[in-house]
């Protein structure tokens, strides 16, 4: 919890986090794209596709670590923002799809298929790639503004507010199943074809995601840098750690909270929203409470109160998750159980927090 | 990030204390589960004055700070500060902006924050987030920490967490943060609880050298501490005043023995 020496580390941090980027954004094209697909170090697709969705939980995961490390809010609904930015770019992509659908209609299969007649009017303006982009961010980003609003100043904490989130997501999840919604229900947005014109299936399609999405990583992680490195970033440590003190110096608690809350989802939508066209579809199984449950593991497991802690917890989870769920697809669950509470019965910290505290304590 | 805000608020809306008064509690009566922790308590400050508060444990001291500090909102009654500020409606931030600053019971700090993270927290300025979010120290304000720092005896330790600090230390660093604060009215409760005796003369000192420029609450039990600094002392009962005076009075006061200097 020394935050001098958070600070100190802080500084080459960083340094840090822009070398291993440029590392991934060089090696990962140069071994794909740039190596013949029989020789031995040639990267295959599925490694590219599945880098590229490591980084999308990357930055859920420092969404979550904000927003809980920092402010000390734990949401267990985060998958609602995720799935909302996906949506929206899932959107754009059924617009773009044209009229190469199975109906060769001008709307979305499902559409068709529903017998509906014309575009509903929360569809107008997804066949263009920015507005689709700009909804992915600020959808997520109202809904959270107005959930928080609510939640916050009906000063709603702890496993209180936890819960409510997890009765969110599965709200959400319920309203996205039907069809009347609007969203393909159960079967959502998928046989995406293209995107700004680009095929998605081409391999040089995949790696510009995949690069967008590792570029994306690194711009929420220098962001969530500067926020907690601000006054604004104590003040949210402080309201975690003694709330009441931070109210009576004078702080609206409830804003502070909000504005971590609301960027938090922002980043979360943006995640999703590079995550859906990589993988391909996107249905409201993504806002099952279970997953929003799993990234707030990616978060303990990695380690609350730094922000490198929750990437590296989201990469080790879904890491062994890949290798599992091939593996010994019925064991998942059970070792992401006993990953948890192994977790958080020896290393309260999480990894980074106890790397963190046994490099303090051999230089003091 | 719009909060509501008490609409008759603003950064200019300075404390009005013409009538020379800063506090004026009235009738306050404030009920847990029927039983009366305050009970039609009336009681007001002169501005500038420091009033000691004492009185047997459950008296209702600690209650009636939380209602001036906004933490508690009471059953009836009214809570003014100068003639303008009501507190009963305003918010525990709104408050401590006016000009009322609070040190709690238990010694309140930013654990895992620095020394001088804790007072840069506290030092008096803007608030609001946007602020919060590009804010430099100026030089001026690094001065004041120091000065701060220095104030309370924690140059030393200005960049240890506070969560490392003594019980004592604690106590200081959060008179610390409330001198930060600059606030007009400072409500300090039991602040020498746990210091040592040298620790609480200084104590002494230092609130004793706020009163006149600043009014001061003390809620206190050890009753040297009380006599070393109190010039009106005010004895609560069962929610209730029970007298009010300076202390060679009170010491004298029949009923004030009965029920607390006696025991
Ligand atoms: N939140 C609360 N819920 C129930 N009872 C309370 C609460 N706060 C204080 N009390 C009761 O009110 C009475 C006054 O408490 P307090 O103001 O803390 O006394 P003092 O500070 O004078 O020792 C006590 O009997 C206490 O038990
Ligand atoms: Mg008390």
């Amino acid at each position: 919890m020394t935050t001098g020496s958070a600070a100190q580390s802080g500084s080459r941090s960083w340094l840090l986090a822009v070398g291993l980027f440029a590392i991934a954004a060089i090696a990962v094209p140069l071994l794909n794209l740039g190596l013949a697909e029989d020789s031995p170090l040639h990267l295959p697709d599925y490694l590219v596709l599945l880098l590229g969705k490591f980084a999308c939980y990357a930055i859920v995961a420092l969404a979550v670590g904000l927003i809980w490390g920092y402010a000390g809010v734990l949401s267990l609904g985060h998958g609602v923002f995720f799935a909302l930015g996906g949506y929206a770019i899932g959107m754009y992509l059924m617009r773009s799809i044209g009229t190469e659908g199975v109906y060769k209609s001008e709307l979305p299969d499902f559409m068709v298929f529903l017998d509906w007649k014309e575009l509903p009017w929360y569809w107008y303006g997804f066949q263009h790639f920015g507005f689709a982009l700009f909804m992915a961010l600020a959808v997520p980003g109202l809904v959270a503004f107005v959930f928080g609003f609510l939640a916050f100043r009906s000063r709603i904490r702890g496993v209180y507010f936890a819960i409510i989130t997890q009765a969110m997501t599965y709200a959400a999840m319920l309203m996205f199943f039907r069809n009347n919604t609007g969203f393909g229900g159960n079967n959502g947005l998928t046989d995406f074809k293209r995107l700004l014109g680009f095929t998605l299936r081409d391999p040089e399609t995949r790696i510009g995601l995949y690069l967008a999405s590792v570029t994306a990583l690194l711009g929420c992680f220098l962001l969530c840098r500067y926020v907690v490195g601000s006054r604004l970033g104590r003040v949210l440590r402080a309201v975690r750690d003694a709330e009441s003190r931070v109210m009576f110096s004078g702080y609206d608690v409830r804003s502070y909270k909000l504005f971590a809350w609301t960027l938090s989802a922002v980043l979360c939508g943006l995640a999703g929203a590079l995550y859906v066209p990589q993988v391909g579809i996107i249905n409201p199984s993504e806002m099952q409470p279970a997953n929003s449950i799993e990234m707030a593991i990616w978060v303990a497991v990695g380690g609350r109160g730094t922000l490198a802690g929750p990437i590296v917890g989201a990469l080790i989870v879904n890491g062994a998750k890949s290798w599992f769920t091939v593996a010994l697809p019925d064991a998942w669950l059970y070792v992401l159980g006993l990953l948890f509470i192994g977790v958080t019965l020896f290393l309260p910290r999480g990894i980074m927090g106890s790397l963190l505290s046994k490099h303090e304590g051999t230089r003091t | 990030m719009t909060v509501p805000q008490n609409p008759s608020l603003d950064a200019s809306d300075e404390v009005d204390t013409r009538q020379g008064m800063i506090l004026y509690l009235e009738d306050l009566t404030v009920s847990f589960d029927g039983f009366k922790a305050l009970d039609e308590l009336c009681l007001y400050l002169r501005e500038g004055e420091l009033r000691c508060i004492i009185g047997p444990n459950g008296a209702g001291k600690t209650t009636m700070m939380d209602v001036i500090s906004g933490k508690t909102r009471p059953d009836s009654g009214s809570a003014f500060f100068g003639i303008r500020h009501d507190l009963t409606q305003m918010s525990e931030h709104e408050i401590a902006r006016v000009g009322i600053g609070r040190k709690f019971q238990k010694p309140t700090v930013f654990p895992g924050h620095t020394v001088f993270e804790n007072l840069e927290l506290a030092l008096r300025g803007s608030r609001s987030l946007w602020h919060t979010l590009f804010a430099k120290l100026s030089g001026e304000q690094q001065d004041r920490i120091a000065l701060g720092l220095d104030t309370v005896g924690l140059s030393d330790e200005a960049h240890l967490p506070a969560g490392q600090l003594s019980h004592g230390q604690k106590q200081w660093l959060e008179i610390g943060m409330l001198l930060a604060q600059d606030p007009k009215l400072l409500l300090v409760d039991e602040p020498v609880a746990g210091l040592s005796l040298s620790e609480t003369e200084r104590t002494a000192e230092l609130l004793s050298s706020l009163a006149g420029t600043h009014t001061v609450v003390v809620v206190e039990h050890d009753m040297e501490f009380v006599r070393q600094i109190a010039r009106t002392v005010t004895v609560l009962h069962e929610g209730r005043v029970l007298a009010e005076g300076p202390m060679e009075k009170i010491q004298a006061d029949a009923k004030v023995i009965s029920v607390y200097l006696g025991s």
